[in-house]
């Protein structure tokens, strides 16, 4: 069985620490992931919004190249670019004539052959994963799916639409204490991120502050979309609510690398707007999140302190 | 010289709009042996049947072959109209051209053409029926009622009230159903045990009925009007002869912490247990899966107490016989437990709970003596959500039928927590509102303009908790259009209405069918309601689909009718379409050679051995003999038979295969 790898635009840039800790974490368990040759834009929302044809033809070239390179299934860790590509492959295996037509506009005979695999499928399959854990992640975490990765139900076919489970069992597999709360699947705004900051800081508002009252450590993401509303966009979220939120965002990769030993550096932990430092802290020693015992002296947040001014060392104590 | 008469009906435009039914005439005219062939509107109308009947007088027919609709439909109208023109009803054949040809083929030739072979097959049959006189069978005049919740309850009370003896088997320890445990019931909100107990001790002291409390049917045999039932009571660890329903027993029992099947787990109950303080009988059955001596081997506190010495710990299982004519379902329904919606926490949550629960909150009887108060902590909820359309007409997560009973069930608990909690707040979630029914519609908006009941458009999309309370994320889609939340102390979800636990496993027992939703159906949606499509096996209330008090009533009022019909001769009538065994002259006798493959075939336990002697009472030849009453003419044991000594009457060897051969357009040549 060979798995490609489509890391898609945001992989490459605003989420590079989400492809490092997943490529540092394959090394780890010995998986290769060889890039999907000549990649392309999967069309992400732009393209579905204008042009049919394009919206579908854009993911079968990507498919149709992971196909020719021999590729059985494509690991997609972006849920934007995995709910495309899932679309495509779903709409082209029902309708034989669109198929053929795509191809021709891709000038490659796209057949289906290769799966489509979220990274939650993907860390799922690792087996006894448990048995690989050094450090137990043992923090309160509140598993966030977002939209695109268990929706449309009909054609991901992923886990319950509404209540999702599969990252809160990959969350007990490593240790942690996955909170029942009530903004799983919920919008965090998405791609309003560049045009309407506003509407994203009071959903995306709403989801921390969840998380918060319940008392998750950290949000734990599949999804580069969420994470940048949840963590970059955190300034327009305090500013709205008029509080401060000290929870760091985290990608699912990074959790469970975390778990394994790896260093965070090769996590890209660094990378965060809202420094993760205090979930390097010895996992004993931890009070709920924000209180002053998770300070920032300890010395495994060191290496992060290099992160943006913008973020508050997690010597925070509790707002309000 | 065979005399065959062709009547082609257009049924309206069924047939006519495919098939061009005055070709068919025409044709048909022209197959040799056929002296009259005529077609008309409505050929199962009064005028069409008097065509047959004249055709047959002055045409004199031997044979009549009507092409229309499934012999299903009516072939038993034309064989009457045969028998009263003097013609053997079994010399007339449907020619199946409707369901068969017209309604499942394109209007053109090729239909045409296949309805003239259709019937062309069928006067080649006819040509080969024999005049076949009908079997008499007699009738057992015992009615089963399979369930004894309120449509099983009528059912039994109106066939016992004819004059009939009754076997009416429950499953649960006591009679009442799904009503006993109702608090009000709409539109009149009348007291649904103050209706229903009544009823319940009418069943207790009926002569004529005979009730099986905690029992199950194990098997039924046989065909209509001779069922031989098996029944199975299930054993209450108790002498119910002994015991006098002083209820000492369950209130010295240890055991006390288990959850009320009756108070849909909101109330507790102990191992020793009546249902409920009105149960029929009023007799305890111990829970062997809980009762602290069936776990541990000590206590037997109940066996102490009792002062009658009624308890019987090694008490077994006991299985009745019973010879019975008709039976009536009446299994009822249930409603969709578990997370099927889990954004709605349904089981997570203690205080979302499902309609019968409300019911049992609302009730007088209930755990709270009918004081709304939640489960969680038991505080009375300021704010109700009321969640309809819960699984119902839900085809992505629950099931695509509405469950009909909802919106007015739901309107009902809105108002009766106003009324009882005047400064509640009562929201009902909805998709539309269906009230038909006599009062039904103002029932509901009573509920909307004099109890103030908020009425919100839209469906939930999800039921957190947050701070002590449960919050309804929803959407309102009228005027404000927009989404909405609402911080409910309480929700109550109409969940939908479905078939009951075991509902298939019973239906194959009895071989009745079902649809997909394991809901029993019947024999014609409209005009035969409270049939199934066996013989002699009725139906009442919901376990046909889900339905309120009054339509059950009147389905189970029905069926005992029909049951009554039934028992009103002393001899029931059967078609003769059974398999018989050669008969021939000495010395041959018979063909069979009494190898018996079809006895080890025979599905009905039809097939005897029959010794023929000779005058000194020598055995000549042993060979298969067909009980008439038995045989239900399948067939089976024609298909083993190694030298074809079995026929079918009506489907002989002979009569398939000419139709056979008229289908291989060679029925000229035996014309």
């Amino acid at each position: 069985m060979k798995t490609g790898f489509y890391p898609g635009c945001s992989m490459k840039g605003s989420a590079r620490e989400y492809s490092e800790s997943l490529l540092a974490l394959a090394r780890e368990i010995g998986r290769e992931l060889p890039e999907v040759p000549d990649w392309n834009c999967c069309g992400a929302t732009a393209a579905h919004n204008l042009d049919r044809d394009l919206a579908l033809a854009l993911p079968a070239r990507i498919l149709a190249a992971a196909e020719k390179a021999g590729m059985d299934e494509v690991l997609v860790p972006c849920a934007a670019c995995y709910s495309r590509l899932k679309v495509t492959r779903h709409e082209l295996l029902a309708d034989d004539s669109l198929r053929q037509r795509i191809s021709g506009l891709v000038e490659a005979d796209y057949r289906g052959s290769a799966g489509v695999l979220n990274i939650i499928e993907w860390l799922g399959r690792v087996p006894d994963l448990e048995k690989l854990v050094k450090k137990p992640f043992q923090r309160k975490v509140a598993c966030y799916y977002g939209c695109l990765l268990v929706r449309p139900a009909g054609v991901v076919k992923f886990d319950r639409p509404e209540d999702p489970q599969s990252m809160d069992l990959l969350m007990k597999k490593i240790g942690a204490d996955p909170i029942d709360w009530a903004f799983k699947t919920e919008c965090c705004g998405a791609g309003f991120s560049v045009s309407r900051t506003d509407l994203v800081a009071r959903l995306s508002g709403q989801i921390l502050d969840d998380a918060v009252s319940r008392g998750a450590e950290a949000v734990v993401v599949a999804c580069p979309m969420c994470h940048l509303n949840l963590d970059l966009r955190r300034p327009n979220i305090e500013k709205r609510a008029g509080k401060k939120f000290h929870l760091p965002v985290i990608y699912i990769t990074q959790a469970v690398g975390m778990a394994l030993g790896l260093k965070p550096k090769q996590l890209g932990l660094q990378r965060h707007k809202v420094s993760p430092s205090a979930l390097l802290a010895p996992a004993s020693a931890k009070p709920p999140a924000g209180s002053k015992s998770a300070s920032g002296d300890s010395p495994a947040s060191a290496p992060l302190s290099g992160s943006s001014a913008g973020a508050p060392a997690s010597t925070a104590s509790k707002v309000n | 010289m065979a005399r065959i008469g062709v009547f082609i009906c257009h049924c309206g435009e069924n047939i006519s709009a495919t098939v061009d039914v005055m070709k068919v005439a025409a044709e048909a005219a022209k197959i040799p042996g056929v002296a009259h062939s005529v077609e008309y509107k409505y050929m199962c109308s009064d005028p069409g049947q008097q065509l047959v009947k004249n055709a047959i007088r002055e045409k004199g027919l031997t044979g009549v072959v009507v092409a229309a609709c499934s012999p299903r439909m009516h072939e038993p109208t034309f064989r009457r109209a045969c028998a009263e023109a003097g013609l053997n009803p079994f010399l007339c054949e449907m020619a199946n051209i409707r369901e068969h040809c017209s309604w499942v083929h394109e209007k053109g030739d090729a239909t045409t053409d296949k309805a003239i072979d259709i019937v062309r097959t069928l006067v080649a049959k006819v040509k080969k029926n024999k005049a076949l006189q009908p079997i008499k069978v007699p009738v057992t005049k015992v009615a089963m009622v399979i369930g004894g919740g309120i449509a099983g309850i009528q059912a039994s009370l109106d066939i016992a009230n004819a004059g009939h003896q009754v076997i009416l088997v429950e499953k649960e320890p006591s009679i009442g159903g799904h009503m006993s445990q109702l608090s009000e019931t709409f539109p009149t909100l009348d007291c649904s045990q103050c209706i229903l107990t009544p009823r319940m001790v009418e069943v207790a002291q009926h002569l004529n009925i005979t009730l099986f409390s905690y029992a199950e049917l194990e098997s039924l045999d046989g065909f209509i009007g001779n069922f031989k039932a098996r029944i199975r009571k299930k054993a209450r660890s108790l002498d119910e002869k002994l015991c006098t329903g002083c209820g000492l027993c369950t209130q010295k029992c240890p055991s006390r912490r288990i959850p009320s099947e009756f108070d849909a787990g909101l109330g507790l109950r102990p191992a020793i247990y009546v249902p409920f303080p009105q149960a029929v009988p009023n007799k305890p059955v111990i829970d062997r899966e809980h009762c602290t001596y069936y776990r541990t081997g000590k206590c037997r506190l109940c066996e102490k107490v009792c002062p009658t010495q009624a308890i019987r710990f090694d008490q077994q299982d006991e299985i009745v016989e019973a010879d019975v004519g008709a039976v009536v379902l009446a299994t009822g329904f249930d409603i969709k437990h578990g997370d099927f919606f889990p954004e709605y926490g349904y089981g997570k949550y203690r205080d979302v709970i499902d309609g019968l629960q409300f019911e049992r909150l609302a009730s007088a009887s209930g755990p709270t003596l009918g004081e709304i108060r939640r489960p969680s902590d038991g505080r009375v909820p300021e704010t109700v959500v009321f969640v309809a359309c819960a699984g119902s007409r839900d085809p992505a997560k629950g099931i695509e039928y509405c469950s009909k009973i909802c919106c007015m069930y739901t309107a009902k608990h809105a108002m009766l927590y106003k009324h009882k909690v005047h400064h509640g707040k009562p929201y009902v979630f909805y998709m539309d509102i269906r009230a038909g029914g006599k009062m039904y519609e103002e029932f509901v908006r009573r509920a909307m303009e004099e109890d103030g009941v908020q009425y919100v458009r839209g469906r939930v999309s999800r039921i957190f908790e947050r701070g002590g309370k449960l919050v309804v994320k929803g959407v309102d889609t009228l005027l404000a259009a927009r989404p909405l939340e609402i911080e409910a102390d309480l929700v109550v979800l109409a969940t939908a209405g479905i078939a009951q636990p075991g509902a298939e496993e019973l239906a194959q027992k009895l071989h009745v069918s079902y649809d997909a939703h394991k809901f029993y159906a019947e024999a014609h949606p409209k005009l035969r309601p409270v049939e199934t499509n066996t013989a002699g096996i009725f139906l009442a209330g919901a376990c046909q689909a889900p339905k309120d008090i009054p339509e059950s009533v009147a389905q189970a009022s029905g069926a005992a009718a029909k049951v009554a019909a039934l028992f009103s001769q002393s001899e029931l009538v059967r078609e003769p379409l059974i398999a018989v065994v050669d008969r021939q002259a000495p010395p041959v006798y018979s063909s069979c050679v009494g190898c018996f493959l079809c006895q080890s075939a025979c599905p009905y336990q039809a097939i005897e051995k029959e010794e023929i002697r000779g005058r000194d009472g020598q055995l000549l030849k042993t060979v298969a003999k067909v009980n008439p009453g038995l045989c239900q003419g399948c067939g089976t044991c024609v298909a083993f038979c190694r030298t074809k000594s079995i026929d079918i009457q009506g489907f002989s060897h002979e009569q398939v295969h000419a139709e056979v051969l008229a289908l291989l357009n060679r029925g000229e040549r035996d014309a």
